[in-house]
């Protein structure tokens, strides 16, 4: 493998071009992965899904009629109907103004914890990779802590002191998750740092930050794209079972976590409560790991070169995509 | 032989750091955040003189090294203080609580490991392949869907629908009232652990020494048995090591909706009431558990395979 690696990685984007065939191999890399994305029907509905849901979620709430938090309580414990597709809540709020409004929240706190970690994990990763040494035992030691704890435990050990808020959920969901990304981030920089044109730039005279601004870190790219994919959607769940649990977005704010929680008493009578914002919210994970398992097969230098090597680009060999869990 | 106990010992001494890290990130998480204990635990009306003398008893007004060193010695002794609430010791009530969270998430993985390689098996199957194709695509689903929300339509299929399964409790630990429950914990787990037999049956399907194991005559059976399945079932073990940490922290989500008296709905009291010793002694618990299996997923590999035991990372 290691004597394709150099091969199938692509070089540095904007650096001088080392070998003689690494232009032309760099651009039918990028072909290949267009192509392939295209073919890759699973990942593509995938991208439609989430797209009408980020559609719904940004758009559909300006254009309803309720607002997420208007009471009616002559209108409460609604079924489904014309007026209230999603039926209403007890208090006569438009259940589906709330699963919309909730997902906009749940999105956006999804994507600051996930940059979070991403910063987290890039400043960490690169000193462990880069530097080696003292730091890298440190860096490593503290994500091995990290993994020993189950994700949320740790969640609810953190949220359960602090005042409950956005804020506090974007931060204890972006710190738990930093260590996979250290992780993904220094792997790339050991194998980026030995290679010939890091050992040219450092050879030409450019200094640490900007051999791993413009040499190093752009290798690291397409990984973290996948990682952050396929990361959103289990942070999307740990803010939905925080919510669930009290300990995430508070009450009257619309979660979908806390829609479920709230809606239980009622599962006899009013089903749909419960129903109607798991259904979404599953909905919503399904797709990103649709995504993010297409997104790992095109943009996986590994998978893109198995592909080359079986001569079947625009679909990578089936037991591939499941080695990691997604993408059926 | 001597090559695996000095395995098994290097393997227990990589765990001395990552044990202490636990303890001492438990430790800050529940001292250094903001949030006084002792506010939340008097409530709205307090006054000065209380204060104190809770802090005093608490050891609150003690430096935060002192309480460190504190901490790590009571620890140690198995102490995990007393609850805020019932003043009971917090080590009492998880050994009093956790053999029914080990009920309920064994039961669950049994199921994970059955159900997820039966289907994992029948999705390699060549010969139907739109079966493979419907088992996957719901193994997608499995591990997309929340299982606080899978709990909620079971309970709603199961028990307020059909009427077959009672809708929670525990029953005495009777199977009829930890159908449900184990169900809704091992479903993720049962799929990515499908996802991963397939992979690995498709895997060693290609593999030269099953081509030649077919070859020379072998029947299919013999094949599959010897060949095929014990190279595809060696990820199933790492699965159900990393997947345990999904069991503890999904028990919480599981008991809290089915009502279980466990573990994990032991913590979503003491979150409702604030109760910090016994969210820390329990989460404490938990993760030394989680590194504990995950030390047994290791050796078991090592046992499983020799180029581990020689010093590599597990694949």
């Amino acid at each position: 493998m290691k004597i394709f690696g150099s091969a199938a990685d692509r070089p540095p984007a904007r650096g001088t071009r080392l070998r003689s065939g690494g232009g032309a191999l760099f651009s039918r890399r990028r072909r290949g992965a267009g192509a392939r994305l295209a073919g890759n029907t699973a990942a593509l509905a995938g991208l439609v899904v989430l797209a009408l849901i980020a559609a719904a979620v940004f758009l559909g709430g300006t254009v309803l009629p309720h607002a997420p938090l208007e009471i009616d309580l002559a209108r409460a414990l609604r079924p489904p109907s014309p007026s209230h597709p999603f039926g209403t809540d007890a208090f006569g709020r438009d259940v589906l103004a709330r699963v919309l409004h909730g997902g906009r929240i749940s999105l956006a706190v999804g994507f600051a914890a996930r940059s979070i970690s991403l910063v987290l994990g890039l400043l960490a990763g690169t000193l462990a990779g880069y530097f080696g040494g003292r730091a890298d035992t440190l860096v490593m030691r503290l994500a091995d802590v990290t993994f020993a704890f189950p994700t949320l435990l740790l969640l609810i050990a953190i949220m359960a002191v602090v005042a409950p808020g956005p804020a506090a959920l974007c931060a204890a969901l972006g710190a738990v998750g930093w260590a996979a990304m250290a992780r993904l981030v220094r792997g790339q920089v050991l194998s980026a740092r030995g290679r010939e044109f890091v050992q040219a730039a450092r050879a030409a005279g450019a200094g640490h930050l900007r051999i791993i601004a413009r040499y190093i870190l752009p290798q690291c790219v397409s990984p973290l794209v996948v990682v952050y994919t396929l990361g959103l959607g289990m942070t999307i769940t740990a803010e939905a079972s925080l919510s669930f649990l009290g300990l995430g977005l508070q009450p009257p704010a619309p979660s979908w976590g806390g829609m479920i929680a709230a809606g239980i008493p009622f599962m006899r009578t009013a089903p749909w409560l419960t129903f109607f914002p798991g259904l979404v919210l599953s909905a919503t994970i399904c797709a990103l790991n649709l995504a993010g398992g297409g997104l790992r097969d095109v943009l996986d230098p590994r998978a893109s070169l198995a592909a080359v090597v079986h001569g079947r680009v625009g679909r990578p060999p089936a037991a591939r995509i499941d080695t990691k869990g997604a993408g059926a | 032989m001597i090559a695996m106990l000095v395995f098994i010992a290097r393997r227990l001494l990589m765990i001395v750091p990552i044990l202490l890290g636990v303890v001492t990130v438990t430790f800050l998480v529940m001292q250094v955040l903001p949030g006084d204990p002792v506010l939340s635990l008097v409530g709205e009306r307090y006054d000065e003189e209380t204060l104190a003398r809770l802090r005093t008893e608490l050891g609150l007004d003690r430096p935060l090294p002192v309480r460190y060193a504190q901490y790590l010695g009571r620890v140690a002794r198995l102490d995990l203080g007393r609850s805020f609430v019932t003043g009971r010791p917090v080590a009492a009530s998880i050994a009093e609580r956790f053999p029914r969270t080990a009920l309920l998430a064994g039961s669950a993985m049994l199921i994970a490991v059955t159900g997820g390689v039966l289907a994992g098996v029948v999705a390699s199957w060549r010969r139907f392949p739109w079966l493979g194709r419907i088992l996957m695509a719901g193994s997608l689903v499995g591990v997309s869907i929340p299982v606080f929300w899978l709990g909620l339509l079971l309970i709603h299929i199961f028990a307020l629908g059909l009427g077959l399964l009672p809708p929670s409790g525990f029953g005495g630990g009777s199977p009829r009232y930890l159908i449900l429950p184990a169900l809704t914990l091992s479903f993720a787990s049962m799929a990515s652990i499908a996802r991963v037999t397939r992979a690995g049956f498709l895997d060693a399907e290609a593999e030269d020494f099953v081509r030649t194991a077919r070859a020379k005559g072998l029947a299919d059976r013999t094949v599959l048995g010897k060949h095929v399945l014990r190279n595809a079932l060696i990820p199933v073990v790492t699965i159900v090591g990393t997947d345990f940490g999904s069991y503890l922290g999904g028990s919480v989500l599981t008991e809290s909706i089915f009502g279980w008296p466990g573990l994990g709905r032991l913590v979503v009291q003491a979150i409702l009431q604030r109760d910090f010793p016994v969210i820390q002694g329990a989460v404490l618990f938990m993760a030394v558990l989680f590194v504990l299996v995950n030390l047994l997923v290791d050796i078991s590999y090592g046992l499983i395979d020799p180029r581990i035991r020689a010093g590599g990372e597990r694949p």
